[in-house]
């Protein structure tokens, strides 16, 4: 039990240093890097208490999709060096005050809501599936995912389908005057209608794109 | 003590597993270079050793004393640890590869995701290798190799749920032991046709080499590194195509089990098949990069999005449906 409470605190120390660091640090790739880090920890810890899926889909879906795609937006905007000379100038600064309200109010409202929060009394007991060392906690998550919570994972399969719907439509536009390369005229591209081959008199040339 | 004891133990068995993978790396990299010469009717590395077989040996020797160069303008921690990590995530995934029945380094419950995620890691070595350098042709390189390889694990993942309904586990070995009647590449032909293009393409192999296509980013996110840095990220990336000819032996080709049961082929480890059975597709890998020429970009991103991802997807239905409907869903 010693090295299994070494392991949690060291990935626990590691998990809340790197949050730190994320808000911290000035490079935002640095922040990026810092919440992949993050990302890892919290991983770790999930697999420390037994859910290895969970874990697993943790990597996958946040540091393996996710973040490599932060990471490419932070990187191609460039955003540290617009961002300090966005504080630098003055004009700008006059939006810090109502930044800092909005930010105290939300941070208030976690506050009601963390603190007002109520588990069921008959949580323990309701829980259909209980911890057995037979079923590996994939199958069991299997058994309720698709019987008992089918609509609500149905519902959060719709929200991304729109989320991902609404961002293709608002970044989609329609250009005049873009090529593009039409693969069906490429491949039955032939050689007759490709190239020509002239027989070209002396002293005379022969006259091409007519 | 029983904790050192403990420690010692499975070093000992990491150092059992590494050494040989290390080795089969530095021998896959002549074997490689050999296949595309002799498809070329060339000779390739002939002179170092017998057959020129020392020839990767003499590179590493090469390379660890030339001199490391990181450019000033680089970011220094990131560009360091850049081929650290190539280097170290294409190492650990060997960790839940069985080569044999209980001859698992770590028989995990979730092996498959295990090694999904470890590659799907893979592409953060390539992004902080190209951002790091702070230079342009490393940073086009690693943007391209970031959405590549973004999009080709997707169909890769696919591929994985049609062998999963298959067999009803995510262990590696539950996954070799499905296959003892019939290896998966008969009822699921099409999907290792894709899994071994996915597989290129996640690898950066040829013909999806965009990343470090030569002929318009001189290397790509590698063009910054020189000595034994560059030497890693090379390592790393010949570590990741055998993991992948592992995973498609596992998946597809029965992993360690021989191809027909009878009595002359069983007295033969299992490990040998396996070995067998990677060699085998890495040799199709080394033929497909001399045989093909490279995809243009956009050729690549349809490829894998608007063909092999709406394939893959038809098929599962297919499985899952021939499975529901004959009743042969595996039984937990």
């Amino acid at each position: 039990m010693i090295a299994h409470a070494i392991f949690f605190y060291v990935f626990s120390i590691i998990a809340v240093i790197s949050a730190i660091m994320v808000t911290v640090s000035k490079n935002t790739v640095h922040s990026v890097f810092f919440l992949i880090l993050d990302f890892i920890s919290i991983s770790c810890l999930f697999i420390m208490i037994g859910a290895e899926f969970l874990g697993m889909i943790m990597l996958i879906v946040y540091v393996g999709a996710v973040a490599v795609l932060f990471l490419f937006v932070v990187m191609m905007l460039n955003v540290a060096q617009q961002k300090n000379q966005w504080f630098n100038s003055k004009e700008n600064s006059g939006h810090i005050p109502i930044g800092l309200i909005i930010s105290t109010i939300i941070f208030f409202e976690l506050i009601i809501v963390i603190g007002g929060w109520k588990f069921k009394p008959e949580l323990s007991d309701s829980s259909a599936n209980q911890i057995t060392n037979e079923i590996s906690n994939t199958h069991s998550l299997g058994q309720v995912l698709y019987t008992d919570y089918v609509h609500v994972f149905q519902i959060s399969g719709m929200i991304l389908l729109i989320a991902m719907i609404g961002a293709i439509v608002l970044t989609f536009r329609q250009r005049a005057g873009v090529k593009t390369q039409s693969y069906l005229k490429q491949i039955s591209r032939e050689r007759s209608e490709g190239i020509e081959v002239l027989e070209v008199p002396s002293n005379k040339g022969v006259k091409i794109d007519d | 003590m029983a904790y050192l004891n403990i420690v010692f133990d499975e070093v000992y068995k990491i150092l059992f597993l590494l050494i040989p993978v290390l080795v089969s790396v530095a021998m896959i990299v002549w074997l490689d270079r050999r296949v595309w010469a002799f498809v070329q009717k060339r000779q390739g590395p002939n002179v170092v050793g017998p057959f020129g077989l020392l020839q990767s040996l003499a590179d590493a020797l090469k390379y660890i004393f030339k001199e490391i160069i990181i450019p000033a303008s680089s970011n220094k921690i990131i560009f360091i640890l850049a081929p650290i990590i190539t280097m170290t995530l294409a190492l650990i995934a060997w960790a839940v590869i069985p080569f044999g029945e209980n001859q698992a380094l770590a028989n995990i419950n979730v092996g498959i995701l295990y090694i999904f995620a470890v590659s799907s890691l893979g592409v953060y070595g390539i992004i902080m290798g190209g951002w790091a350098s702070n230079s342009k042709y490393p940073f086009l390189g690693a943007i391209r190799s970031a959405a590549q390889m973004v999009s080709y694990e997707v169909s890769i993942g696919i591929i994985i749920i049609n062998v999963l309904l298959c067999v009803g586990s995510l262990n590696l070995s539950d996954i070799v032991m499905a296959q003892q009647n019939m290896w998966f590449i008969i009822p699921l032909f099409p999907m290792f046709v894709i899994f071994f293009i996915s597989a290129l393409a996640e690898t950066n192999r040829p013909p999806f080499d965009l990343p470090e296509a030569e002929a318009e980013l001189v290397a790509g996110y590698q063009t910054e590194y020189s000595g034994m840095m560059y030497a890693m990220f090379w390592l790393g990336e010949y570590a990741n195509i055998l993991l992948m000819c592992a995973l498609g032996s596992i998946l597809f080709l029965g992993g360690w089990l021989s191809p027909i049961d009878l009595y002359p082929f069983n007295l033969i480890p299992g490990v040998f098949w396996l070995i067998f059975k990677i060699l085998l597709l890495f040799i199709l890998f080394a033929l497909v990069k001399a045989v093909v020429p490279r995809y243009r970009y956009d050729q690549l991103m349809r490829l894998g999005w608007k063909i092999f991802l709406p394939l893959s997807l038809t098929y599962v239905v297919l499985t899952a449906s021939y499975l529901f409907y004959f009743n042969l869903l595996p039984v937990i």
